[in-house]
């Protein structure tokens, strides 16, 4: 817990969680908290530090956006548009988010939602998470007032007065409420129910190589940004060589002539310092930019950057393999632009047997690891995942079934091979002692499917279709 | 035909061929067989084109054999491959056994089934590569067509495993298309063995389309560790296998 003195009162600044559940909250006088639990750690508030270490966190946050803003003295603000798809969906960079500060010891509730304001209020007041798309009103109206950032003094009022949720608040008439508590409150309204905008001022680290260009008059048009972009690049990548740097990652910054900014943020598989390339990882989402009125400088900064060495590129008649491998770093890029960087990726063996567990993934530029599967166990080409079960009738026990029905079809084996037992591997954290015996079977049709049976016909096994070879 | 009318033919085969085949020269890639590569033009599939290959049978939607197939002319090509996909069945172990190392293959996951074709040309676009592999399941004329011109201009070879899951998406496979070649790959029983157990795999191979050569059908053995397709041995003494399979077919 953390105290302050607010006029000649020792005044609870922040408290951890531990003390709040023992009844201590922020604003409570100090001597009122010590009465309550005897043994009380306290800490002088060090405002200034904690505002450092929030713009630390700020320049950390980056790695999510171009757009991220400190708000003190507990907020952090990051404009997640157009970034959201490198992280899978919103709800996936929001778990991400969530879990990083988590295991850095930061206690942290975010939220997602059309307008700053919103989102401000769902972090705080409401469940957190994800506000859908155009659901911002039904999600902040049920939130208490405390939510929209006015003053204390109005709060009380409005407490007088019996408002105690955003809904009450949004449903008065709106002249009389602006007389009575002024435009702030109304504002502060708006923004929270995202029909007032409300800029977030970038962060931007200043040793990071940007390249900008503000215009006497606005542009638009698709083929003057690409021109201007262009520019852009080329003018980085001088400087980038002469800090003998290459790109990792790249944002460009529109800001529009009515104050709202768009930004767009791509990575590289490797540094880069290629000017044309660069400029085209825009090339497919700067046709989702809305222009507006007009766009009145674009910026383009280098967030993360890497060292990069002159390296030869062109070696005349032979060296087709150095040449080609510079090339896939340049294609995954372009793709990694398209569908985000974690979804171009290799797969790499596992030292492991059991299907499931047998590939991981690796980046797609990562060095060739040059090991391989055991070449003479059969492996289908399609896995079955989860596996579905098969009712299967064999013989005898633990031998392939003769037939089997999978998806109300009946299939007769004509020829099987097996078993191959592939057991649990308790190292890898599987419990129980389950074992699979496998069977390649054929049918009378030519199909070849890869079945097993969870444990022996005996111990009442099941069977599972797993994978197909053909 | 007399001589004059026969280089003037061939004069006119090579301005088509000109034509059609844009800057590059690449030779064919050879099956190994003689009964396909000499059926095929050129003596072998076309690099730096546009295959489709098709599952029939019995759990055609799981598409293993075309799989294999595909894996096995990918592996006989030099270079790295790409390969697009949405879902997440492939299991690359057994891409291994048709000889595709997996430190040659880069996968791109696209999250919709129609985020994959541009996926694929943005593959094509770029020369190092020695194949895209795509599975698509929706692939119109024009896409085909746009496929087919990259293909052309760098000379990777695009195969496309059309995929379906529902019976409506297995009929919009047989739409035409600008593929080069149209293939379909149905397992077929194997050779009896005096034991038991397995041996090796066999498909019913239909080239259902190619420029420049007429459909045919043929009965070979899967890939092996190398990719290579062979001809199974009790059926290639037979001297004409393919017009008794034709014959059977129709």
């Amino acid at each position: 817990m953390t105290v302050h003195t607010v006029g000649s009162r020792r005044v609870v600044r922040a408290a951890c969680a531990a003390a709040q559940e023992t009844g201590l909250h922020v604003g409570m006088a100090l001597a009122q908290a010590q009465a309550l639990v005897p043994n009380l750690h306290v800490v002088e508030a060090a405002p200034d530090e904690d505002e450092a270490s929030l713009r630390e966190l700020t320049r950390w946050a980056i790695g999510y956006s171009p757009v991220v803003a400190a708000d003190p003295p507990d907020g952090l603000w990051i404009d997640i548009a157009g970034v959201a798809h490198l992280f899978g969906s919103e709800e996936e960079l929001l778990a991400d988010l969530t879990s990083r500060l988590t295991r850095q010891g930061i206690v942290a509730r975010a939220a997602v939602a059309d307008a700053p304001g919103a989102a401000w209020a769902v972090a705080r007041y409401g469940a957190a998470g994800v506000v859908p798309t155009g659901r911002t009103v039904d999600a902040v109206a049920t939130l208490s007032i405390r939510g929209l950032r006015i003053a204390a003094d109005k709060l009380t009022a409005l407490h007088k007065l019996g408002i105690e949720r955003v809904g009450q608040l949004a449903a008065m008439p709106r002249a009389p409420l602006v007389r009575r508590f002024g435009r702030d409150v109304a504002l502060r309204l708006d923004q929270a129910l995202g029909h007032a905008f409300e800029p977030i001022t970038p962060l931007i680290p200043k040793e990071t190589p940007t390249a900008s260009r503000a215009f006497a008059e606005p542009i638009g048009r698709l083929e003057d940004l690409k021109s201007v972009l262009l520019r852009l690049a080329k003018d980085l990548c001088r400087q980038l060589e002469r800090r003998g740097e290459g790109v990792r990652r790249l944002d460009l910054l529109f800001q529009r002539v009515d104050q709202k900014s768009v930004c767009l943020r791509v990575g590289t598989a490797k540094a880069n310092r290629d000017a044309a390339h660069l400029a085209k990882l825009f090339d497919e989402r700067l046709q989702s930019i809305d222009p507006g009125f007009g766009i009145e400088e674009i910026v383009l900064i280098a967030s993360k950057v890497e060292p990069l060495a002159e390296t030869q590129t062109q070696v005349r008649d032979l060296g087709e393999e150095g040449a080609s491998e510079a090339d896939m770093g340049q294609l995954v890029d372009r793709l990694g632009a398209r569908i985000g960087m974690r979804k171009v990726y290799r797969l790499a063996p596992v030292q492991s047997l059991v299907p499931e567990r047998m590939a991981r993934r690796i980046p797609a530029l990562a060095p060739p690891t040059g090991s391989v599967w055991p070449e003479n166990l059969p492996r289908p080409t399609r896995l079955l995942d989860p596996p579905e079960p098969v009712v299967a009738t064999a013989l005898l026990p633990d031998h392939p079934p003769r037939f089997f029905v999978w998806r109300k079809v009946r299939h007769n084996v004509a020829k099987a091979d097996g078993p191959e037992r592939i057991t649990s591997e308790w190292w890898n954290g599987d419990k129980g002692l389950a074992a699979r015996d496998y069977y390649r079977v054929e049918t009378e049709q030519g199909g070849r499917f890869w079945i097993f049976r969870d444990a022996p016909t005996a111990e009442g096994g099941r069977w599972w279709m797993h994978g197909f070879f053909s | 035909m007399n001589p004059g009318q026969q280089y003037r033919l061939a004069d006119l085969r090579l301005q088509i061929a000109r034509l059609n085949g844009g800057s590059h020269k690449t030779k064919p890639l050879a099956f190994g067989l003689r009964a396909l590569d000499e059926h095929l033009p050129g003596g072998g599939l076309a690099r730096g084109a546009l295959h489709e290959i098709i599952e029939a049978g019995l759990a055609s939607e799981f598409a293993g054999s075309t799989t294999l197939f595909t894996a096995g002319i990918a592996a006989r090509l030099k270079g790295p491959v790409l390969w697009c996909l949405s879902r997440r069945d492939l299991f690359a172990p057994g891409l291994l056994h048709a000889g595709l190392h997996p430190d040659r293959v880069i996968y791109a996951e696209a999250e919709r089934e129609r985020e994959i074709l541009p996926l694929i040309e943005e593959g094509l676009r770029e020369k190092g590569l020695a194949a895209v592999v795509g599975e698509v399941t929706r692939m119109s004329l024009i896409a085909s067509r746009r496929l087919q011109l990259a293909a052309e201009a760098t000379g990777v070879t695009a195969l496309v495993i059309r995929r379906w899951w529902t019976l409506a998406e297995k009929d919009l496979v047989h739409l035409p298309t600008a593929a080069v070649t149209r293939w379909r790959i149905e397992p077929a029983p194997s050779e009896l063995m005096p034991a038991p157990g397995l041996g090796r795999e066999r498909w019913q191979v239909e080239l259902l389309r190619c420029r420049g050569a007429e459909p045919r059908t043929w009965i070979l053995e899967a890939c092996d560790a190398k990719g290579r397709l062979a001809l199974p041995a009790d059926l290639a003494d037979r001297s004409d296998q393919a017009a008794d399979q034709r014959a059977a077919a129709s």
